[in-house]
């Protein structure tokens, strides 16, 4: 690794002013971050560690009609709350298999985001939930919807100093069927070749949270009828542009893509039809 | 430039230390290194083979991704913190299922399943399978790991 600084800001304030600095990098869990120091793809002059800071929650909360994933949650905390499970299980399955148990302590929900990889597991369910990312500085908070958050692989819209305090997600108003589905070349600790988050509501409507088959993860929306038809499934995929990498060809990821679609669309509406 | 190290103080295995450490040094390199507590290994150091499994304030994390900065104030668990003078059964179970092969992978993977062990103490063998899936074992000794630790969980696993 190379040299760098260490700072653990107590204030938001104190955080954003360091944040701030050229060559200055916010560390959350570390589980991306730390790799890209060792491999020296980042060589930041100072590493500010977010984990003491009072004004990013730890915590979830019902807030109303939404539910708030506090900036420094963990994913293996995610898995095992009950709201989550409960309004958002699509969430709770991508949580689940993010790394493995060791990086899921340590990894949170807004540095998956913040890390802003074309595959980052839970973007595609925030995606399909319309979560929207609450970003601040002491002065300004805004809410960025999650398919505005990302403008390429590892960038964001966010600003210098700026900082994602929480994630914030509508609690469905009815009951919804929701799907979530991942390809990996093997069971564990791997990167999606392919991943996926359907939602539908009873009024017909279907959303779409693509990972892995375009520069960032990518929201879809369609509905029940177009989606009966072949050119309904072309028209919702057309927003994806799978490419070849290590992990799997342009071709079998559009496959996948297809098939796993179809299937989680398939599971969400027997969902649905269940519990309507 | 030297890099500027500061004092920091967590309980390891029990007892307060206080380490001076650079911020880009690891846990994992500060508990081999510094506290000579060699037992934690270093393979992928990218969070990929758990073989560097330490508990830290009661979960298992990779050491390898951790600053060691980080930890001022916590409390570490490694491998030599688990079974004091004698070996845990959990322990005595790997050796009688004979899940040791060349016994690299093992530091991590008693950790690993100690603290599964403590978070869910009747695991199915899917429970055990995917809680020890961030810990690699080359000799691809997996089943008779996961039956070492399902004989010691109360498991009905065939060693």
């Amino acid at each position: 690794m190379t040299w760098f600084e260490y700072q653990r800001p107590q204030s938001l304030g104190e955080a954003s002013d360091l944040l701030r600095k050229d060559d200055s990098v916010a560390l959350a869990g570390g589980t991306d971050l730390l790799v890209a120091l060792r491999h020296r793809a980042v060589r930041p002059a100072l590493v500010v560690d977010l984990k003491s800071v009072s004004d990013i929650a730890e915590e979830i909360e019902v807030e109303g009609d939404r539910l708030r994933i506090g900036g420094r949650v963990v994913m293996s905390r995610l898995t095992r709350n009950q709201h989550v499970g409960r309004h958002f299980p699509a969430l709770a399955q991508a949580a689940a298999v993010v790394g493995s148990v060791q990086i899921r302590n340590r990894a949170t929900l807004a540095g998956n985001l913040c890390n802003a990889s074309p595959a980052a597991d839970t973007a595609p369910a925030l995606l399909a939930y319309g979560a929207t990312v609450i970003a601040s500085r002491p002065d300004t908070t805004r809410s960025i919807p999650v398919e505005e958050f990302f403008t390429g692989p590892g960038t964001t819209v966010l600003e210098r100093g700026e900082i994602v305090t929480a994630v914030e997600l509508p609690i469905p108003p009815t009951t919804i069927g929701s799907a979530f589905a991942r390809v990996t070349r093997r069971r564990g600790v791997d990167l999606a070749s392919v991943s996926l988050a359907c939602i539908l509501d009873p009024s017909g409507r279907a959303r779409f949270g693509f990972g892995a088959v375009g520069p960032t993860p990518l929201l879809a929306e369609s509905t029940f009828d177009e989606l009966a038809t072949d050119e309904g499934w072309s028209r919702l995929l057309a927003v994806t542009s799978p490419i070849t990498d290590v992990r799997a060809g342009a071709e079998y990821r559009r496959a996948m893509l297809h098939v796993h679609s179809r299937r989680a669309f398939q599971a969400a509406s027997e969902q649905l039809r269940a519990a309507t | 430039m030297s890099p500027t190290e500061s004092a920091i103080t967590l309980t390891v295995n029990g007892s307060r230390r206080t380490v001076r450490v650079s911020p880009s040094t690891t846990l994992l390199e500060m508990v081999r290194t510094r506290l000579e507590l060699t037992g934690s290994k270093e393979c992928c150091a990218e969070g990929e083979c758990g073989a560097c499994t330490m508990i830290l304030d009661g979960e298992p994390v990779n050491s390898c991704l951790v600053l060691a900065v980080e930890t001022d104030g916590s409390e570490v668990t490694t491998i030599e913190g688990i079974g004091g003078a004698g070996m845990t059964p959990l322990q005595e179970s790997f050796l009688t299922a004979g899940a040791i092969q060349c016994g690299f992978c093992i530091p991590g993977m008693v950790v690993a399943a100690t603290a599964l062990l403590e978070r869910i103490p009747r695991p199915t063998e899917s429970e055990v399978r995917e809680g020890l899936s961030g810990n690699l074992c080359r000799c691809g000794g997996y089943s008779r790991i996961s039956a070492a630790v399902m004989a010691v969980a109360g498991g009905n696993a065939a060693t």
